[in-house]
């Protein structure tokens, strides 16, 4: 970890080395370990040290990047050359304005000790907790427990310094057997909240109760989805429609349709980057505090979120501290989303269900018309069959293709609880999902698999 | 850096490794974007660092760092150690590496142009007359080009004895407009989708990508189709084009013919596959006229090299021949549980992830049909081209891909134009109904620089060879 004062000089030396109009540092440091298990021993265990310097100058309207992940004053000067270069090749943009000016940014602590100082046979114990027991069941358990470490420092020429260090541990398992198969996840700012034995548990129980599922023929069904699986489908969603770019070029959903309803009275969506029972992160990677956005509210849609470029290309528009590392082919992303929580448990939702489909996760989720926010995916890991308020037995996986804002518009009951959620594409840097488990009145399923 | 090399792995063993080895790696990337005719990025950048992998006390271990210095050689090979004895408390069966690979060698990507040595302006120029171009269909509301240059030095040694240098140099470019009307967006790209296509090759995969050329035809096409009939839902005959074809044998066989999957070893987080080792040599994966290759050899290819990086020679081996599973993708301890030797497929994602077994070429070998016969043999049917949407379960069984153009096949014509198609089916259902494929002259390998695998996550840049196919009664349009 090279912490404030380090990464601070570092960026300080960068500006210095450079001629440009304006000049922007950002610096992310990952120490990252992570400990792998598959058939219930470990199969890889791995630890990783690395950083990325990316160096953007801007000459007049010309923007240009370089990057790289040496520190040293031979390195920082390459890099900052580089984009220089990079620079001088450019053409005018006519829509770029300016890099951020500072502004007073909210303190956040999201660093813990505990975390960062995880050793390799404390993750080992971790994945012996789970495959154990899992070997008494005769199931193979597989699963990852991470241990990381980012700090994430902004600068630029017009005064921003921003430096914010954190951690997270990340715990996810599959338990399996050729017959059926069950998954459990934790994720938190500090290792000592996740419990390995409660995750292994919750897994190993899905997995015996997932055995020797029956067919379910495809249609639509009354569905309930676990929070593992809300999550799934609504970083998607936003992937597909909470960005400006995709607003501005008319590829979001929300775009000509800012105050329309577009889901249920029920439906709130909203990116807080200081949520304090999420991931926060207090700044984004142009060192713009992150604002709460309300993307949709009671149903309506409210607006996407912003960087300093896009907001730059509609008036009155600031920044909403949206930014990823420069260059980004999306544009602005929400990385810290949260869905409001309603009024029911999940024994409630499963007694209010005459007939449906109980949802554990889905997998390999991706769009098929983001316009119109339909995706296909498969449910995976705990799939049931629910008649008359009770769950009757598991059933073979099945494909969905459903348009997630109709979905949105069916949900007939919301969980009160919340829980956090991670997804694969979030790894390289901070943020979660904060979500309940939701009953959708009509989902469709498309086919059937094998297993 | 060979003497740090020999430092790690001397160090390694002292320590108890009873198997070593260190990549330190340097890479280069340039890269040009640009966006409705403006430069939207071009960007520079260099990364390096190394990483130990060893065994002690029977298990794996790996640490990797950006610093390459005398005493982070020690540091990180001392936590590799430490790793693997961590891993030896939850251990699995002995770890067996089957006989040593030796190799002191060197390698390089035959490059004709040295993309680095070609103007950035040449580079600009050509990007944005391709944009203008794209643009100039009323109705083209993004129009995108891009370039990608990549030179990825590597040392590779081992407690084994190999020593080898490699030079892989990557080149690759595409270009994607996009149409937006009332409720719908439709796009168009070439020469693949996902952002470009991709090879081991110079600046002259540039010339071959023949953008500008085609760039005026993208705008047409995306904004005809969003005027163009809905795809059906029905069971018919499929013709897929190469780079759909491409994706089909990516995600079908390429992925399920990966032996760590079969052995359930990504079951947390990709999955497992429906090929298990009780198939090998005698599942009827497809049809008697689809034969599957994995060649790391093929020239240009995006997954072609010397040696895999644990130090394995390039290889072109069977996956599916006469339409049977008869082989996987193997790693040296995988394909020693089998009494193989690995086929050289573990790759890693640069110096700081360890190799995993991924694709190298996974080639559909050309068939016999002429392109012209394969239409006019086809009555009815449906033409796909180009992955718009791609989904697949956990064993690779049950699929949906969506295209970003497709046409209606009359009578061996083309027909009208379709939108937002779709197909979906089961793997070996789905080969086993291929019927028709054309020859070496419609044949080319498709860079694929976006495949995902492995925690942490990894990226590999494969390739896949193809032309063009005619599978029967299968079900498109499953889009409402």
């Amino acid at each position: 970890m090279l912490g404030e004062s380090q990464l601070r000089e570092r960026i300080e030396h960068a500006l210095s080395l450079s001629r440009a109009d304006q000049t922007e540092v950002v610096i992310v440091g990952e120490d990252e370990q992570l400990t792998r298990f598959a058939t219930s021993y470990i199969h890889q265990n791995v630890a990783r040290q690395d950083l990325d310097v990316r160096v953007r100058v801007v000459l007049g309207k010309k923007i240009g990047v370089g990057s790289t992940n040496d520190l040293s004053d031979e390195g920082l000067a390459r890099a900052v050359e580089s984009a220089m270069t990079a620079a001088s090749y450019q053409r005018d943009n006519p829509d770029f304005l300016s890099l951020p000016q500072p502004q007073p940014i909210r303190q956040v602590n999201g660093f813990v000790q505990a975390t960062k100082s995880c050793t390799p046979r404390s993750r080992a114990e971790a994945a012996r907790t789970i495959c154990l027991p899992a070997r008494e069941q005769g199931l193979d358990a597989s699963g990852a427990f991470a241990t990381r470490t980012y700090e994430y420092a902004v600068g630029n020429s017009l005064g921003i310094f921003a430096y914010y260090p954190t951690t997270l541990a990340d715990l996810r398992t599959v338990i399996m057997s050729d017959e059926g198969s069950g998954y459990a996840a934790a994720c938190s700012l500090d290792v000592e909240e996740i419990d390995a034995e409660s995750v292994g548990r919750e897994a190993i129980d899905k997995a015996l109760r997932s055995q020797n599922p029956a067919e379910a023929a495809p249609g639509e069904y009354t569905v309930i989805l676990e929070e593992y699986a809300v999550g799934g489908l609504l970083a998607y969603l936003a992937y597909m429609g909470f960005g400006a770019q995709a607003f501005q070029e008319g590829q979001s959903f929300m775009s000509g349709s800012l105050g329309k309803k577009v889901t249920g009275d029920n439906i709130t969506i909203y990116d807080d980057g200081f949520d304090p029972t999420s991931l926060p992160m207090p700044f984004d990677f142009e060192g713009v505090p992150k604002q709460r956005v309300e993307c949709i509210n009671g149903g309506v849609v409210q607006g996407p979120v912003y960087d300093s470029y896009t907001a730059g290309k509609e008036k009155s528009k600031q920044s909403t501290g949206h930014a990823l590392p420069a260059p980004s082919s999306i544009g602005p992303f929400a990385w810290n989303l949260a869905m409001a929580g309603g009024q029911v448990t999940k024994e409630e939702m499963l007694a209010s269900t005459e007939k449906g489909l109980w949802v554990t996760r889905v997998h390999y989720v991706r769009p098929v018309h983001p316009l119109r926010t339909i995706v296909t995916g498969m449910t995976r890991d705990g799939t049931f069959l629910i008649e008359d308020g009770e769950i009757v037995g598991p059933v073979k996986n099945l494909r969905f293709t459903q348009n997630l804002l109709e979905a949105l518009g069916e949900a007939e009951q919301i969980a009160r609880e919340t829980r956090l959620t991670r997804e694969a594409f979030m790894e390289s840097f901070i943020g979660g999902i904060r979500v309940p488990a939701l009953k959708i009145g009509r989902f469709e399923f498309t086919s059937a698999t094998e297993f | 850096m060979k003497e740090l090399a020999s430092r790690a792995l001397n160090l390694a063993q002292t320590l108890g490794a009873t198997y070593a080895d260190i990549r330190i790696a340097h890479r280069e990337n340039q890269s040009v974007i640009v966006k409705n005719g403006t430069v939207e990025a071009i960007s520079l950048s260099s990364n390096q660092g190394f990483g130990v992998r060893v065994i002690a006390d029977g298990a794996w271990g790996f640490a990797s760092t950006a610093r390459l210095e005398r005493n982070t050689i020690d540091e990180i090979t001392a936590l590799a150690i430490d790793i693997a004895q961590a891993s030896a408390l939850v251990k699995g069966g002995r770890l067996d590496l089957g006989p040593p690979e030796v190799h002191v060698d060197t390698y390089h990507t035959p490059v004709e142009v040295d993309p680095f040595q070609v103007s950035l302006d040449q580079k600009v120029d050509l990007l944005l007359a391709c944009d203008e171009a794209m643009r100039r269909t009323r109705g083209v509301a993004v129009a995108e080009g891009n370039m990608l240059f990549m030179r990825k030095s590597q040392l590779f040694a081992s407690t084994e004895g190999s020593l080898i240098e490699q030079e892989i140099t990557e080149t690759g470019a595409g270009l994607v407009a996009t149409a937006v009307g009332h409720d719908e967006v439709q796009r168009r790209s070439h020469p693949n989708s996902f952002g470009r296509n991709q090879g081991t090759a110079g600046y002259e995969f540039i010339e071959k990508c023949d953008l500008l050329a085609n760039a005026e035809r993208l705008g047409e096409e995306a904004v005809a189709l969003l005027s163009a009939r809905q795809c059906p839902s029905q069971v018919t005959t499929l013709i897929l084009g190469p780079t759909q074809l491409a994706l089909q044998i990516h995600e079908s066989c390429g992925h399920p013919t990966e032996l760590d999957r079969a052995l359930g070893t990504e079951a947390s987080y990709a999955g497992t596959s429906f090929l298990t080792p009780d198939k090998l040599g005698g599942f009827p994966y497809g049809s008697d006229i689809v034969n599957i290759t994995a060649d790391a050899t093929v020239v240009g290819g995006l997954g072609t090299f010397g040696y895999d990086d644990e130090g394995v020679a390039a290889q072109r081996t069977h996956l599916i021949k006469d339409g049977i599973f008869v082989g996987y993708l193997t790693s040296r301890e995988t394909a020693s549980r089998f009494g193989q030797r690995s086929n050289g497929a573990m790759r890693a994602d640069g110096w700081g992830n360890i190799p995993l077994i991924r694709m190298t070429n996974i080639n559909l070998e050309p068939g016999e049909w002429e392109l012209a016969d394969l239409f006019a043999d086809t009555d009815d049917g449906i033409y796909m081209e180009m992955n718009k949407s791609w989904s697949i379960d956990d064993k690779r069984l049950n699929f949906q891909f969506g295209t970003e153009m497709a046409y209606e096949i009359k009578k061996g014509k083309r027909g009208d134009l379709l939108k937002n198609a779709t197909y979906a089916g089961m793997t070996p259902q789905f080969w086993a109904s291929c019927d028709a494929i054309c020859n070496d002259k419609y044949w080319d390998v498709w860079g694929t620089p976006n495949c995902g695998k492995g925690q942490p996550s990894q990226v590999a840049h494969v390739g896949h060879g193809a032309s063009t196919a005619r599978f029967r009664n299968v079900h498109v349009g499953v889009m409402r």
